[in-house]
């Protein structure tokens, strides 16, 4: 973090030289070279991050200021540009599985459930009924913690240490979760193409019970303390505020689309798994302000805690893999026993799982908004391109606009309220 | 603790200067978290209520390098961060200390790609290395540990965790 | 997408001589690159689709028209997904932006110019996206090594 006056600030790539970089090229408007008698009066560029608490990862924004009041703001990504578009193109179908948990890293099972889905479609592959639902249940813990994070860290940027930790405390119990139904905490790569690794067990179904009324509770004592708080509201009300024409032409999705009044949500509105069985609400405001994402994305909790109870008590039993030996992976201890699954283990592991030539397109609701996977597949075990496309990515362009002419302590509550993940972002 | 008792018996303590020093060194360790990606939640998650960092003496979680001792570097790097990382270690007073969290951190793991740099050796210098993608908290509890006894030994040579 | 929809949209398209091809169950358009600009304002005015949600870069790695840029669109009150794709020239592929259309187009566009290297003209602020500004190549192109350049991008002094 750095401030200077207009025209001193040069980024690291660029120091020493004389041309100015781009992006402060950008950020300046061109009627600009006008000459300040008084030092206090002209606008002053602020620098944050991509070292700074409140960005939430490494996003780099480059404030101009008058005073306090933001003039204009440029988004600067890439500092975890990690090449997976690359990367994707080099791995078969089933080895990309691992890369997803590392998208949106604070909800890594719904990126493993779009993926499944998407490559199912590219592969035309249904699922039995059982792998749906647990899927549908992983899903809905993926956007219960995210969303608590994502609550935790806007009413933390505001200055409220405790609903944070009470929300990594509730984090920590769905980890544990996660750690019975998978064996892993935190990167789960929980699904297969063709369904899930292995079936949940008895014991994980009954710890996501005890979790959820736990949970309801500890929701309700986090609202007590923040809903009513007049700093908290003060702080949100009006802020970050989008015009709906401007949210849909920005193609926002998520959360923030909905906290505009528009009853967008892929689970209602292009159903997948088994979301058109089950009964849910999809929470819309009409505010359009940072206090507007902050009741939807706590009314979506609720609502999933709704999904997921129903879930457990319409689970059937049966298979969770779909039956197609040359397509879905076979269970480890067959492999080791039976000739035939060898045989097909090692096709899909060396040569993949081969969809028809074509292009396939597939998104799910994920806790930010739109995660769409678009494929081109050549034939051949690998895909000859695959587009992510992220949620924070989109959401972000829409920052700039938000900000205008807010405060400078305002940004913190702005970055908070999209809820951005660079991993995802910057892919 | 042995040195109330001699203290309150006594009324003084003899030790080497520099063992002293590296006693009061090694209890108060501030991190600077350099949270990048994913390892920054597990990081979180080790200042959480359950994992409890502050055990050790790191509770204190300055996001300004010049109040800090040891920087924590959670997450991919890549080379356009590579910059940034540095420019923040160089801010940091002595003494310091690095700790590469992750397998991206230590050798650019999963991530064989033209954007990823490959270990933050390359540009830092590290003292310990965390395996794991992401370690779990107690994996960074224990390279805080390790790195404890590093300084109480007055090593300099880098250690791994695995 | 129902059928007369569906008919609407070819015959509103017909002008512009699109070719329709189908992307696995929702329907694309191929269109010239000359009259992209027109049909996709008949698309977002006429039709409804006012948001744009991703553009994404395909290099096809053929002799001709090696670079495609495809569009995903979608209109928010018929609950509609369409796709728009334009084939571009593979020595030097440029098209007109369509952030004059949509704006949301601004940042994707900039993306592919990052990482496929496909130019857009009249695009508001055309810079890279992820990779620094002084980087050279365009790393999703088929004929880019995964592990990059060696010593392309400079790494500080130890």
């Amino acid at each position: 973090m750095s401030q200077t006056e207009t025209g001193e600030l040069k980024s690291t790539e660029t120091a020493g030289t004389n041309t100015k970089s781009k992006i402060l090229q950008a950020l300046e408007s061109k009627d600009l070279n006008v000459q300040f008698t008084d030092a206090l009066d002209n606008e002053m560029v602020l620098n944050m991050g991509p070292q700074h608490p409140a960005t939430h990862g490494v996003l780099r924004l480059l404030v101009s200021l008058d005073g306090e009041t933001v003039v204009n703001c440029v988004p600067e990504l890439g500092y975890l540009h990690r090449g997976y578009e690359k990367l994707a193109e080099s791995c078969s179908y089933h080895e990309f599985i691992p890369h997803t948990d590392r998208l949106d890293y604070l909800s890594p099972m719904a990126n493993n459930v779009g993926y499944a889905l998407a490559v199912e479609k590219l592969l035309h592959l249904e699922i039995p009924e059982r792998g749906q639902y647990i899927r549908v249940i992983i899903a809905e813990l993926a956007r219960i913690q995210s969303h608590l994070l994502a609550m935790g860290a806007l009413v933390m940027d505001i200055g409220a240490v405790t609903p944070f930790l009470w929300a990594i405390r509730e984090r920590e119990k769905i980890l544990d979760l996660y750690d019975i139904i998978c064996g892993a905490r935190f990167t789960t790569s929980y699904t297969r193409i063709g369904g899930v690794a292995q079936d949940v067990t008895d014991e994980a179904l009954n710890g996501i019970k005890q979790f959820l009324d736990e949970l309801t509770a500890t929701l309700d004592d986090m609202r007590n303390l923040v809903e009513r708080n007049k700093i908290f509201i003060v702080r949100c009300e009006g802020i970050g505020y989008l015009p709906k024409e401007r949210c849909i032409e920005l193609g926002l999705t998520g959360p923030l689309i909905r906290a505009c009044g528009i009853e967008r949500d892929l689970r209602r509105c292009e159903p997948y798994l088994v979301y058109d069985k089950l009964d849910f609400r999809v929470p819309t405001y009409n505010d359009s302000d940072c206090l507007a994402r902050y009741y939807v994305r706590v009314e979506e909790l609720v609502e999933s805690v709704k999904i997921i109870r129903q879930c457990l008590e319409k689970i059937p039993s049966g298979p969770h893999n779909a039956l197609q030996s040359k397509k879905v992976l076979p269970k480890k201890d067959r492999v080791y026993t039976k000739m035939e699954e060898l045989i097909h283990d090692f096709m899909i592991i060396n040569f993949g799982v081969n969809p028809p030539v074509g292009e396939s397109y597939s998104a799910i609701e994920a806790s930010k908004g739109e995660l769409g996977f678009y494929f081109i597949s050549d034939g051949s075990g690998h895909p000859w391109r695959m587009k992510i496309r992220s949620p924070s990515f989109s959401n972000l362009q829409a920052l700039s606009e938000m900000m205008n002419n807010c405060m400078i302590s305002d940004t913190v509550v702005i970055i908070g309220s999209v809820d951005p993940v660079m991993g995802e972002a910057d892919k | 603790m042995g040195l109330e008792d001699k203290l309150s018996k006594d009324g003084f303590v003899t030790a080497k200067i520099d063992e002293l020093i590296r006693y009061c060194q090694k209890n108060a360790l501030w991190p600077m978290p350099m949270g990048i990606s994913c390892c920054a939640i597990e990081m979180m998650a080790a200042a959480g209520p359950r994992f409890d960092i502050s055990r050790f003496g790191s509770e204190v979680f300055r996001f300004s390098p010049r109040q800090s001792d040891v920087m924590i570097v959670a997450g991919t790097t890549t080379y356009k961060m590579a910059q940034v990382v540095r420019k923040i270690y160089d801010q940091m007073p002595d003494p310091k200390w690095v700790i590469a969290m992750g397998a991206c951190t230590s050798s650019g793991g999963m991530y064989r790609t033209y954007s990823v740099v490959q270990g933050i050796d390359l540009f830092l210098p590290v003292d310990v290395y965390v395996a794991g993608c992401p370690p779990r908290p107690d994996n960074l509890l224990k390279a805080l540990m390790t790195l404890q006894d590093k300084i109480a030994s007055g090593d300099r040579k880098p250690f791994s965790i695995n | 997408m129902n059928i007369e929809r569906l008919e609407l949209l070819k015959s509103k398209l017909q002008q512009f001589e699109a070719e329709y091809s189908d992307t696995n169950g929702s329907p694309g358009f191929y269109i010239d690159k000359d009259s992209v600009i027109d049909a996709c304002r008949v698309i977002k005015n006429d039709l409804g689709f006012r948001s744009c949600v991703d553009a994404i870069s395909v290099d096809r790695f053929s002799k001709k028209l090696r670079f495609e840029m495809i569009y995903n669109l979608v209109s928010i009150e018929h609950n509609e997904r369409i796709f728009v794709k334009v084939r571009l020239d593979t020595k030097s592929p440029a098209m007109q932006s369509l952030s004059q259309v949509w704006d949301s187009a601004n940042w994707y566009e900039r993306e592919a110019y990052d990482l496929m290297g496909i130019n857009f003209e009249n695009h508001p602020d055309l810079r890279r996206m992820y990779m620094p500004e002084a980087y050279e190549y365009h790393p999703l192109r088929k004929d880019f090594p995964l592990m990059g350049i060696p010593d392309s991008i400079p790494l500080p002094n130890k």
